[in-house]
């Protein structure tokens, strides 16, 4: 009976969506003040509706109802509560259910907190994310309905698999969720002021914070799916040029170059076209990742195959929303402006270049991932694209961009002087050129690589501090005061930029300086490497609720001294008859020591893997930098403004439109 | 016969001891460091056939094993990256090979990013050469100004 509810409710979902996608269009098409006012509360509506199917599922899934086939598939008896329910999820028609529940949580997010927003725009944003919300409900009602019976039921479900039975899961997928799908707001405004033919600063400064939001989220989502494969995998990778990671991935790139966009279309009124491209490319890169992950199209073009009609729908929606969008892009965007005047040599300028950058790496990723299969599909062979390819395209391309993010803040708007530039960035060249030849040096180990990622994070750690330094020398203030005379946004830039040199110094040092060894162990044996003892303590058995056990200890000493104790494990999932294994980390701030079981050799002995992993901590740490600086973007005080002042607000906002229309 | 039975347990209990006692060095699974580090080498750019999309230096499975140990017997023999790489690939394809080669199939895919790249450069410089030539900033109308003020508040 509950599964029947979430399917009538999403059936419902779908009506709503149908109705929230027409009419407040039309009306603001037509100026009809009712059709536009059915926007608000039909994305409530919609919420409703959509939260009961998802509570629906997860009751399902909580209380192991084994005839729903999804629940079947995807769970069993065994399975924790808590990964029970980060099972609905787990699968192709769940994760699409949650897609669907987080945009409806975007939408309503949109209709409540958009009183300053024009009463046409406001209609023409939420009609445009029910029109995506259509889509998608209608795609999962058609070819994947997680509410499907499975008649007779099955005894017990086939498990979640074991990979995905981790607290990672639990938050990982709705967190890279809220991002992808946080882009479709972005999205939403650009089809708005396409169909408006209203982008001018306002605009931008309703949609920035949406967009930073988004963004926030993506990248948090991102850094928390990473460290989830470094712990879990088992040997220590934190990324894989995956195409499930590259879906993820491309729309960070392009939104990335979004929010520099943006600001400049707010601030200067420029880029107003380019900033509506990157919009939409973000949010189709979004669609597309979605569904390369969930159809199964990776594993083989073949995958498409065995379901012809998922597929199908899945090319034309993405024909429909992509191309529609870029249409309209091309038939509309001449309406937008073009904007102020600026210089080959001005903050502008960087800025544009560096958003090219971002998109053409965002572009060679889509490349890389999409190749293998169109020379499947045209039977041209079957190819591998891998980490080598990726490298070797992603590192020429991004050294550039994090060059220019240390000259930009500094430039100049409209128009900036080299010489001066040049002049104001002498010391921060001088010293992360030397440290990036003397370090290595030091440490013993000098390639062009090391060089190049040291002197990029110390280019971008050096120019900050000039940037910084520049901005509170000028005043007589206080510090704290000198502090606060700038914006949140202003430190929110700079703490992301910090984010990026500590992320890029992570990356280079880990790559660097990592060193490992396999060795045979007994207990009591020891094995050695980068200065620590590592003493096998040996293995016991331990019996988890769906899995059994070989739970090993290390304990690691330096100098004699004990340092910290490694408990790697290896697991054996019952139901699957899957291997797992969990590694034992020790995370430090300047190294982390990470081992990991393999195999039971003969005579109790185990071979055993250790690795030293210096910094490999400061690549997620200069993730959540970034996503704190965004954080501190959004709680910028002309944000925060609106939310205490609304009813200023409105007025203000219906002001100019009323002598907008006076004037035509 | 009980002192019997404890001097028997305690040589029991010394016998099971010895090895923590002496903490013996740890074994390298692998003898030759020099053929491993190439194993790691090449494992890391070659591709468990059966595995989702797993290099075989990070995959599990007994095939990706059996793989590496066959690269180790050819690395032990002397043969350069490029030999083993070409004997796999004449067994496998060049599905096994995660770097792929530059052919007319794939020249696209080599040449793509940078002429993308290109492409970008290319747009870019007469984007700005564009706006470099329009006029001055037309300014802004009394009334116009006070839009955007108002606008902006």
């Amino acid at each position: 009976m509950i599964p029947e509810i979430g399917h009538f409710s999403l059936i419902l979902a779908l009506l709503v969506a149908l109705v929230l996608g027409s009419f407040p269009i039309i009306g603001a098409a037509r100026g009809n003040a009712v059709w536009m006012g059915l926007a608000k509360p039909l994305a409530r509506v919609q919420f409703i509706l959509i939260a009961l199917a998802f509570l629906c599922l997860v009751y399902a899934f909580a209380f192991m109802d084994y005839s729903v086939l999804y629940v079947a598939n995807n769970s069993n008896s065994k399975l924790p509560l808590q990964f029970r329910i980060a099972a609905v999820w787990g699968g192709h028609e769940g994760s699409l259910l949650l897609w669907a529940l987080i945009l409806s949580i975007w939408t309503v997010a949109v209709s409540l907190f958009s009183k300053h927003i024009p009463d046409d725009m406001r209609a023409r944003i939420l009609g445009v994310m029910g029109l995506v919300s259509v889509g998608f409900l209608l795609f999962m009602l058609m070819v994947s309905n997680p509410f499907e019976r499975l008649i007779p039921a099955a005894l017990d479900g086939r498990d979640l698999n074991p990979l995905l039975q981790d607290p990672g899961m639990i938050f990982h997928p709705p967190m890279l969720y809220m991002g992808y799908v946080g882009f479709s707001v972005a999205f939403a405004f650009s089809i708005a002021a396409l169909l408006g033919g209203q982008l001018d600063a306002a605009w931008a400064r309703w949609s920035r914070p949406w967009t930073i939001l988004a963004w926030i989220f993506l990248t948090v989502g991102i850094m928390a799916g990473s460290n989830w494969a470094y712990y879990e995998l088992g040997w220590g990778g934190w990324w894989f040029w995956d195409a499930v990671e590259n879906a993820s991935f491309m729309p960070w790139l392009v939104g990335t170059a979004l929010i520099h966009s943006l600001a400049v279309t707010e601030k200067r009124g420029s880029f107003k076209a380019w900033t509506v491209l990157l919009a939409i490319c973000a949010f189709s890169l979004s669609l597309l990742g979605t569904f390369l992950v969930r159809s199964g199209v990776l594993t083989s073009v073949h995958a498409f195959a065995t379901d012809p009609r998922r597929g199908i729908f899945i090319l034309a929606f993405l024909v429909i929303v992509i191309g529609g969008s870029l249409l309209l892009f091309a038939w509309r965007a001449s309406t937008v402006g073009r904007g102020g005047k600026f210089d080959v040599i001005s903050r502008e300028s960087f800025l544009l270049a560096n958003n090219v950058l971002l998109a053409v790496a965002a572009l060679s990723v889509l490349l890389g991932t999409l190749y293998p299969l169109f020379l499947d599909a045209l039977n041209l062979g079957k190819i591998s694209v891998g980490p080598p390819y990726f490298d070797a395209v992603f590192a020429p391309l991004m050294a550039p961009a994090i060059f220019l993010m240390g000259v930009g803040p500094i430039a100049r708007w409209k128009e900036a002087a080299l010489p001066e530039l040049a002049l104001r960035l002498r010391w921060a060249f001088g010293i992360s050129l030397a440290t990036a030849v003397i370090l290595p040096l030091m440490l013993g180990n000098l390639t062009p690589m090391i060089g190049l990622g040291l002197f990029l994070a110390f280019w971008v750690f050096a120019s900050s501090a000039e940037l910084v330094y520049q901005r509170l020398a000028k005043s007589d203030l206080p510090l704290l005061g000198r502090i606060k005379a700038n914006s949140r946004a202003w430190w929110g830039m700079v703490i992301a930029h910090l984010g990026i040199a500590v992320f890029v110094l992570g990356v280079t040092i880990v790559k660097g300086f990592e060193s490992e060894i396999a060795v045979k162990m007994l207990p009591g044996d020891v094995a050695h490497l980068a200065g620590y003892d590592f003493t096998f303590d040996g293995v016991v058995d331990r019996i988890g609720p769906n899995y059994q056990a070989s739970h090993g200890q290390i304990h690691v000493t330096k100098n004699g001294v004990l340092r910290t104790i490694l408990e790697p494990e290896k697991r054996l999932y019952t139901v699957t008859n899957m291997p797992m294994t969990e590694a034992g980390i020790s995370p430090h701030l300047l190294h982390d020591l990470y081992a990991s079981l393999g195999e039971p050799l003969e005579g109790g002995a185990w071979s055993v893997r250790i690795y030293h992993k210096p910094m490999v901590e400061w690549i997620w740490f200069g993730c959540l930098m970034m996503a704190f600086g965004g954080f501190l973007a959004l709680a910028d005080k002309r944000y925060r403004l609106k939310r205490r002042a609304p009813s200023k607000e409105v007025k203000s906002s219906q002001q100019p439109k009323n002598s907008k229309k006076a004037k035509v | 016969m009980t002192s019997i039975r404890i001097i028997r347990l305690l040589a029991l209990l010394c016998a099971l001891q010895v090895p923590s006692l002496l903490a013996q060095e740890a074994q390298p699974l692998q003898p030759n460091a020099a053929v491993e580090v190439q194993v790691e080498r090449l494992s890391t750019q070659l591709r468990c056939l059966v595995c989702q999309n797993q290099t075989i230096a990070d995959s599990h499975a007994e095939l990706a094993q059996d793989l590496k140990q066959e690269i180790r017997e050819m690395a032990a023999k002397g043969m350069t990256d490029q030999a083993i790489i070409d004997y796999l690939v004449v067994r496998y394809g060049d599905f096994v090979r995660y770097k792929p080669p530059f052919n007319p199939a794939t020249s696209l895919l080599w040449l793509g990013p940078f002429g993308l790249l290109l492409a970008g450069a290319i747009g870019l410089f007469t984007m700005l050469r564009r706006r470099q030539k329009m006029t001055a900033d037309v300014p802004l109308t009394a009334d116009e100004a006070r839009q955007v003020s108002e606008l902006l508040k």
